[in-house]
């Protein structure tokens, strides 16, 4: 009698159990799913207002300027160094099998289709992504952003639209550059450090420079500038109120665009090149 | 003056998750008044505000603006409410990337469609006109002191001539004269507009300059309303214990 009652109760607290596991798993998911569903709908909204007026150049023109312009030091040096050290790499590689010829093509080939869109990608998330979450989230803590409606203004056009249009526009020239100035730098290795000559080194690169290389990480790069933009815009304006919001907002910026942008990555090369 | 109604809440609930901030809140302002509300921190004034502005949808309840309907309408009709407010926020909130004469003008150039030019002159006036010097109109929110952003401030609510202001916690931390300053400036601006105010302070000196009349917040009610000569034989021991300051009373520190 004692021993069924017993296990009575043993089996009624394991059920207990598995219904709160299950609980907790299906109120994470609820969570994750509501998460995602918030950000799809804020996603939706800032595209909307980057194609209906008012429109504000001055804004836009800024955020060029701040985006672009200031980010192209560090996607300069990420990508020249980069280059170097594959090329490198590679030869060392390489000459095992008596095919140092491919160097060249190995640094033009992962510098534009890979590296360096996810390199600026990642470089600019931790510089603008940061930077945008940070002042968003101190406008919102400060009620700037309250003050921008109660002026007639919607923050929509005037923060984040400007933000979102700069970054998706900007990040494919920065790369542009950051493809020139990364084969650049595969060249200054392979000519002074590993005695290629200069002619083959540039007709092998020539040789191997495909229009669909550079066009499908120019694509990519459009697509991590709006990820950037949109994930600091985000994470700013949803902050929550006191520095430690903002400090909030701004690490997970910087986090969830780096991850996106790798997963993104994953995706296009398979849409791209399969 | 006439004694119509120019705001009107009517059983405004606002809850954060549980904490419920505004329970069935009833307020009305006549035309042309200057109603303060006071209340301690934390008891949900300036939610109360907000949600009047439209910055927060409230839960249940409506806000009548002029006769009007204000809450769930769509974005175009709430615009043409928001034409009609000027604020004041709590700690300024001027746009620190923007000049001070921009800062004010902001609300003519995107809000109402007006030049630069124009706006510009209309700015400094105002910055004038609230006792700061042209040359402030160049610097930026950052280089001035807490007193004058609340200034560049109010300057910036009047300066679209809005139907009705609201301040919040205008006089809160700054020192007794520059309190007054601003408390002077209020009934000044307020009166030269023939607008309608709407104010929340916990500071006495405050209320009894500039307002009409008077309500006081707790447990997220109106508990009390009068003109504010009856102020002081309200009869009510909550306002007896607030305007007096006094720790022992019916309001008590919930220590969470
Ligand atoms: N956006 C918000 N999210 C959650 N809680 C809030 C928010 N805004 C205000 N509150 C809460 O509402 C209550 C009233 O806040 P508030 O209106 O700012 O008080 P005060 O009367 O001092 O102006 C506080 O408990 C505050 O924590
Ligand atoms: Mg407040």
């Amino acid at each position: 009698m004692i021993q069924e009652a017993g296990n009575n109760i043993k089996t009624i607290n394991s059920i207990s159990l598995i219904l709160d596991l299950f609980a907790y798993i299906g109120g994470s998911i609820f969570a994750f799913l509501s998460a995602v569903g918030r950000l799809a709908n804020f996603t939706g909204r800032s595209v909307k207002h980057c194609f209906t007026p008012p429109f504000f150049p001055s804004q836009l023109l800024r955020q060029l300027i701040d985006i672009g312009y200031y980010s192209l030091p560090v996607v300069g040096m990420t990508t020249l160094f980069t280059g170097m050290v594959l090329a490198l790499q590679s030869y060392t590689g390489f000459s095992r099998f008596n095919a140092e010829g491919a160097v060249a093509g190995v640094v033009v080939l992962s510098i534009t289709r890979e590296l360096a869109p996810v390199l600026a990608g990642l470089m600019v998330s931790g510089r603008v992504g940061a930077a945008i979450a940070a002042e968003i989230a101190t406008m919102r803590v400060t009620e700037q952003i309250d003050a921008l409606r109660t002026l007639s203004v919607n923050p929509f056009k005037y923060l984040i639209a400007p933000r979102v249009i700069a970054a998706t526009l900007m990040l494919p020239i920065l790369v542009l550059i950051g493809d020139i100035i990364g084969i650049f730098g595969g060249y200054l290795v392979g000519v002074y450090s590993l005695g290629f000559s200069s002619a083959s080194f540039i007709s092998q690169t020539w040789d191997m420079l495909e229009y669909m290389d550079v066009v499908s990480g120019l694509m990519k790069a459009a697509v991590f500038g709006f990820i950037v933009a949109i994930m600091g815009c985000y994470h700013g304006f949803n902050s929550a109120r006191g520095a430690q919001g903002v400090g909030a907002a701004t690490t997970n910026a910087v986090v969830s665009s780096s991850i996106l942008i790798l997963i993104f990555n994953y995706l296009l090369t398979q849409i791209f090149f399969s | 003056m006439s004694d119509k109604i120019k705001i009107e809440l009517k059983a405004v609930t606002k809850a954060f998750g549980s904490n419920r901030v505004l329970d069935e809140l009833y307020l009305s302002v006549p035309e042309g008044k200057s109603l303060v509300v006071i209340g301690g921190s934390g008891t949900g004034k300036s939610v109360m505000i907000k949600c009047i502005l439209g910055l927060i949808p409230p839960d249940s309840g409506s806000i009548m603006i002029d006769g009007a309907e204000s809450t769930g309408q769509n974005h175009k009709i709430r615009a043409e409410f928001m034409k009609k407010f000027g604020m004041l926020f709590q700690g300024a909130a001027l746009f620190d990337s923007l000049k001070i004469w921009e800062n004010v003008a902001f609300g003519l150039i995107h809000g109402h469609g007006m030049c630069k030019k124009e706006a510009r002159e209309i700015a400094i006036e105002k910055i004038k006109a609230v006792g700061l010097k042209e040359q402030v109109a160049n610097l930026y929110p950052a280089e001035l002191s807490g007193g004058m952003q609340k200034r560049v401030g109010l300057a910036r609510a009047v300066a679209i001539s809005p139907d009705i202001i609201f301040f919040d916690e205008p006089t809160t931390g700054l020192d007794p004269i520059m309190a007054e300053v601003i408390n002077e400036l209020i009934v000044e601006q307020v009166k030269g507009l023939g607008a309608t105010a709407l104010s929340i302070t916990h500071d006495m000196g405050s209320v009894r300059k500039i307002a009409d009349y008077v309500a006081m917040i707790h447990g997220g009610k109106i508990i009390w309303k009068g003109a504010v000569g009856d102020l002081d034989h309200s009869g009510n021991e909550y306002v007896d214990q607030f305007i007096h300051g006094r720790s022992d009373g019916p309001i008590t520190r919930r220590l969470a």
